[in-house]
């Protein structure tokens, strides 16, 4: 009997013990109908060849392992970036409790967002019923300031008209007619969740700046000096927010963060569950209009709301998430241009710090190869840090980034010495990053926790950077904008690096000689 | 220590009831009334707990439930590890979902095993508007060609496959013919059916005894030689290993398992189990029905079982022994024999820790009463418990062997009802999901998650519950409880949520 109570063993421990060895071997051998060993072990080795890669990519129906999630996931991001605010999702509820439990399960935080509950009489006689009761329980339970209300496919496919709807509501006496309840449509079968951030927070900003769909004046923009600051979606949500204000405080720049996510995804355990905490106010939401300029740190999350932005007579600039020194120095130098303010002599110092530190240890990455898969904008970010580093991202693939997206990471790797042998592979997904680890063999792979099947079946180490990670902790309370977050994502490539090596020459009286204690 | 202890029955009895009066006065009135019937203070020597259940949950009210899809994909169907299970629609719902359970399964993964990947026609715009079938039948050829050795393909619908009219079945029927017989099972498991997991387990249910059982030649043989001591497990997910610290005690008795429902199952074990002489029911929620269904046909009997904690554990070794002969139930005696000085040994590590503690649970199919058992070997007690998408028989059987006199329970709770409930009745502990763990933790209250094991497990058997009460133990007696009120503030002396005060 393997198990112990003085030391209790574990699932990993436990099995590996001869009883259960035997009963699984046992199982497998009598009852599963196992396929012959002989045929799997050469299945497995004509699963990385070029041949099965060939068939791999031309497939045109099938998606194995998504690098992407669906739009209302996006919405829910933004929703809980507004002071005192509930996600309402108008649709079928099992999705509500799978963005929930994502959310929870990447940032160890509560996901508070409510569903309208729609079943099989709501698919024949729409969901209006259920928007109506909803609104009014989640108004009255939870006393949010804004119910931001987004759709699942559902609501989608059968055509529920969320304008029309929340005005009925309104009349029923769900809410206050004056009461904000902002809305987006985000039909999970069009883009990701990057288009669902897009739409939520276009609908948060139409309704608060252009009459609260036609129940009250639009707002006229009177210019101020402030700036708008967009991150869009993004798994370090709570360390790069907190960094940027921090930089914007250190220049005097006035600024108003447009869905302030990282204190409700951050709360203190002291005896209190706050469901709602920090958060842009309603009010800064609506004054943003007269700010003179916005920013979004990732085109590909914004892509309609900055024209819609930019019709309100701002200037707009948008970053793809912009990683290291370059990529910094370009985002704190627009911020300076727009704003008029001095980049301080302390960020000055940062940016030093962080050149000394590449400079310190670039030898270990000069040249490394390195896969990256993730959202648009990260993988150009990554990208572009990997190339001033001297490394070389020869595989960059996106599931949700398009042709628009490789043909500007392409332009990228034209611009370094070290872009000549990467490539961008657009709408793909981690089965053909698969394929292309086993022909197209790299140092390491980055991306989120599902890389970690792509590493045992590659053997490629991961380097975990992107969305979900599900299986470290803690990550997303780092930033990885500004210097700061920079020398993150470098001590985080370095551990990798050093780590590897160090598994690499472990061997005592074979490869040890290496062990070194100096790096 | 908990307030619990020092009340009685009576009094506890007035404060749960007074606690429910009070968090439906939050309601407007309409929903009051609809929510009042799921909450209830169970009274000792009822049949049942006194609460309707498996009723639409209520617009807007942050229900903890999820979807028919889930039930049938993530429970019943996606542990079945040698087939191929595409999540037919968008991508979101098998993202989600994907590798989340935690099903065990031993096999090369992407070769001949396929639990932890996440197969999508990922529909678009165009797939909506103009149907999706052929885009199903491209995928199935897409995967006979990338993943040959697949032993099966099952197709879990997503909400829109049922709103836009496609015709799964068919394009099934053609395929599995065009591939020789192929197992294609289509499931008509759309979030939108029913109110809760709940229905998808039962369409899983049926589609297994449609496209598996009622497609298999009647005059077909087993593979391997029967025995008079052949039972299948019904209804174990095999998380963190569940199935298989519960198989070893079977074999020990002198059984044989020839099929696992569905943790590390196959394929073959789903076709083979019409030849086992009982089966065995963990999970009586989601898999009753093909249990009365084998029973109606095939006339095997089945036998509910409880394999959480060493009293459950003997009593349910004697229970499945009694459909045998002398020799199982000798079987069974040896093996409540061998681990009993294990039982003791754990028993008086952790209970002198534990004793007196409280619980309350809100989980999903059987757990809510199963565990209750496990933590009263500890010397705990379980004050509230409440299941996500229980029937009336689930409410019963808690009540007739499970809860005790005063118990408040409490159906498909919301979000604001759990949290008032915990904050009022201040259990020493909660057992529940990923989407309440962090609302109790920062209120200062240990938790366990009780679907995922809080990614320990497994708590079945005597080896589990070894691993269960070290974790009990863990969660309740960390020393990060005493440091979450800040020493120069004045502290809240109890935990307490801020938002709908
Ligand atoms: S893809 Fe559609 S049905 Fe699935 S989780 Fe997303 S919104 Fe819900
Ligand atoms: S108890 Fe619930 S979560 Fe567990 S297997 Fe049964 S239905 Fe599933």
């Amino acid at each position: 009997m393997p198990q112990n109570a003085d030391n209790v063993l574990d699932h990993f421990e436990l099995f590996r013990g001869p009883e259960y060895q035997q009963m699984l071997a046992n199982k497998k051998r009598m009852f599963e109908n196992p396929r012959d060993p002989a045929e799997v072990e050469r299945i497995r080795e004509w699963a990385k060849t070029p041949e099965y890669q060939e068939k791999n990519f031309a497939r045109e129906a099938l998606t194995v392992n998504p690098a992407k999630a669906c739009q209302p996931l996006g919405a829910v991001f933004v929703a809980v970036g507004f002071e005192s605010t509930i996600p309402f999702v108008h649709g079928s509820q099992g999705c509500v409790a799978y963005y929930r439990s994502h959310f929870s399960r990447h940032f160890k935080e509560p996901t508070s967002c409510v569903s309208s509950s729609m079943t099989e009489d709501a698919a024949v006689f729409g969901g209006l019923n259920n928007m109506i009761d909803g609104l009014a329980n989640t108004y009255n339970m939870y006393k949010p300031k804004m119910i931001a209300v987004s759709t699942t496919c559902m609501a989608e496919v059968i055509g529920d008209d969320l304008n029309a709807f929340i005005k009925t509501a309104k009349e029923k006496g769900s809410v206050p007619a004056e009461y904000d309840v902002p809305f987006a449509h985000t039909p999970a079968f069009v883009g990701s969740h990057i288009t669902g951030y897009d739409n939520a927070m276009k609908g948060v900003l139409e309704h608060f700046w252009d009459g609260k769909a036609g129940t009250t004046d639009k707002l006229v923009r009177e210019p101020n000096e402030k700036i708008n600051f967009l991150g869009g979606f993004d798994g370090y949500t709570v360390g790069n927010i907190r960094e940027i204000k921090r930089i914007f405080n250190l220049m005097g720049v006035e600024y108003t963060i447009l869905g302030d996510n990282s204190d409700v995804w951050d709360t203190p355990t002291d005896g209190e569950f706050r469901m709602y905490d920090g958060g842009t106010t309603l009010e800064e939401a609506a004054n943003a209009i007269h700010a003179k300029a916005t920013i979004s740190m990732q085109e590909y999350c914004t892509e309609k709301t900055l024209p819609f932005i930019k019709g309100h007579g701002h200037e707009v600039v948008a970053f793809n998430h912009p990683v290291g020194v370059a990529g910094t120095d370009k985002f704190l130098m627009e911020v300076s241009r727009i704003t008029g303010k001095e980049i301080p002599e302390e960020l000055a110092r940062e940016r030093g710090r962080l050149v000394d530190a590449i400079a310190d240890s670039s030898a270990h990455i000069h040249g490394k190869k390195f896969a990256i898969y993730g959202d648009p904008d990260l993988c150009y970010g990554l990208a572009a840090f990997l190339l001033e580093l001297g490394a070389e991202p020869t595989t960059v693939l996106s599931t949700n980034g398009g042709p628009k997206w490789a043909a500007k990471m392409q332009e990228l790797f034209d611009s370094s010495p070290f872009g000549g042998n990467c490539k961008a592979y657009p709408n793909k997904d981690l089965w053909h990053m698969r394929s292309l680890l086993f022909t197209e063999p790299v140092d390491f792979l980055i991306g989120n926790t599902y890389g970690k099947y792509l590493e045992r079946d590659t053997g490629t180490p991961l380097i975990r950077i992107g969305f979900p990670i599900f299986d470290r902790h803690h990550h997303h309370r780092r930033p990885v904008w500004g210097y700061q977050g920079g020398m993150n994502v470098l001590i985080t490539i370095l551990d990798k690096i050093f780590d590897t090596i160090d598994q690499n020459t472990i061997v005592p009286a074979k490869t040890d000689y290496s062990f070194d204690i100096i790096r | 220590m908990s307030l619990a202890e020092k009340q009685s029955v009576a009094e506890i009895k007035a404060r749960n009831k007074e606690l429910i009066a009070e968090v439906l006065k939050v309601y407007p009135e309409k929903t009051a009334k609809r929510r009042a019937k799921h909450l209830n203070v169970h009274e000792a020597g009822k049949s049942d707990c006194g609460v309707k259940s498996n009723i639409k949950s209520i617009p807007g009210v942050m229900t903890i439930r999820g979807c028919a899809y889930a039930g049938s994909k993530g429970v019943v169907w996606g542990p079945i590890k040698d087939m191929i299970h595409i999540s037919h629609g968008p991508v979101g719902c098998g993202q989600y979902s994907w590798a989340a359970r935690r099903n065990y399964y031993i096999g090369t993964t992407g070769i001949d095993t396929f639990v932890t990947m996440q197969f999508t026609s990922d529909f678009q715009e165009k797939d909506i508007v103009f149907g999706g079938d052929k885009k199903l039948a491209k995928i199935m050829d897409e995967i006979q060609e990338l993943f040959p050795l697949n032993n099966g393909i099952t197709v879990q619908s997503e909400c829109p496959i049922g709103l836009i009219g496609d015709d799964i079945e068919a394009v099934s029927k053609v395929k599995s013919k065009e591939y020789d017989g192929k197992t294609i099972v289509p499931v008509r498991c759309e979030g939108f059916r029913g109110v809760s997991q709940s229905l998808g387990h039962h369409i899983a249910n049926d589609a297994i005894r449609d496209w598996i059982f009622d497609k298999q030649d009647p005059n077909r043989v087993a593979p391997f030689e029967s025995t008079p001591y052949d039972v299948a497990i019904i209804g174990d997910y095999n998380i963190g290993g569940d199935a298989w610290s519960s198989r070893i005690l079977l074999e020990e008795m002198g059984l044989r398992v020839i099929a696992q429902w569905s943790g590390d199952g196959s394929l073959a074990e789903l076709e083979n189990t019409p030849k086992a002489k009982l089966n065995v029911l963990h999970c009586y929620r989601s898999m009753n029905y093909i249990s009365r269904h084998m029973e109606e046909k095939f006339g095997i009997p089945w036998c509910e079982y409880n394999f959480f904690g060493p009293s459950k554990i003997a009593e349910s070794l004697r229970k499945i022994a009694s459909y045998f002969d002398d020799k199982i139930k000798e079987g069974a005696e040896r093996v409540i024999a061998k681990y009993q000085p294990l039982m003791d040994a754990v028993i008086a590590k952790y209970r002198p820790r534990l004793e007196g503690k409280t619980v309350m649970l809100y989980v999903g199919g059987l757990r809510p009463r199963h565990v209750i058992g496990a933590y009263e070997d500890l010397g705990m007690e379980v004050v509230g418990t409440g299941y996500e998408f229980a029937h009336n028989d689930d409410y019963q059987r808690t009540a007739q062997h499970y809860v005790k006199d005063g118990t408040i329970i409490y159906d498909d709770v919301t979000g604001y009802e759990f949290e008032k409930f915990v904050e009022k009745i201040q259990p020493d502990l909660v057992g529940s999901g990923i989407k309440e763990k962090y609302v109790f933790q920062k209120m200062g209250v240990p938790f366990r998650q009780m679907h995922s094991w809080d990614y320990s497990g497994p708590y079945h058997g005597y080896d589990g519950f070894a691993i269960f009460a070290r974790d009990m133990d863990m969660a309740i007696n960390s020393p990060v409880w005493k440091m979450t009120n800040t020493p120069w503030k004045k502290s809240p002396s109890k935990p307490t949520m801020l938002a709908a005060e």
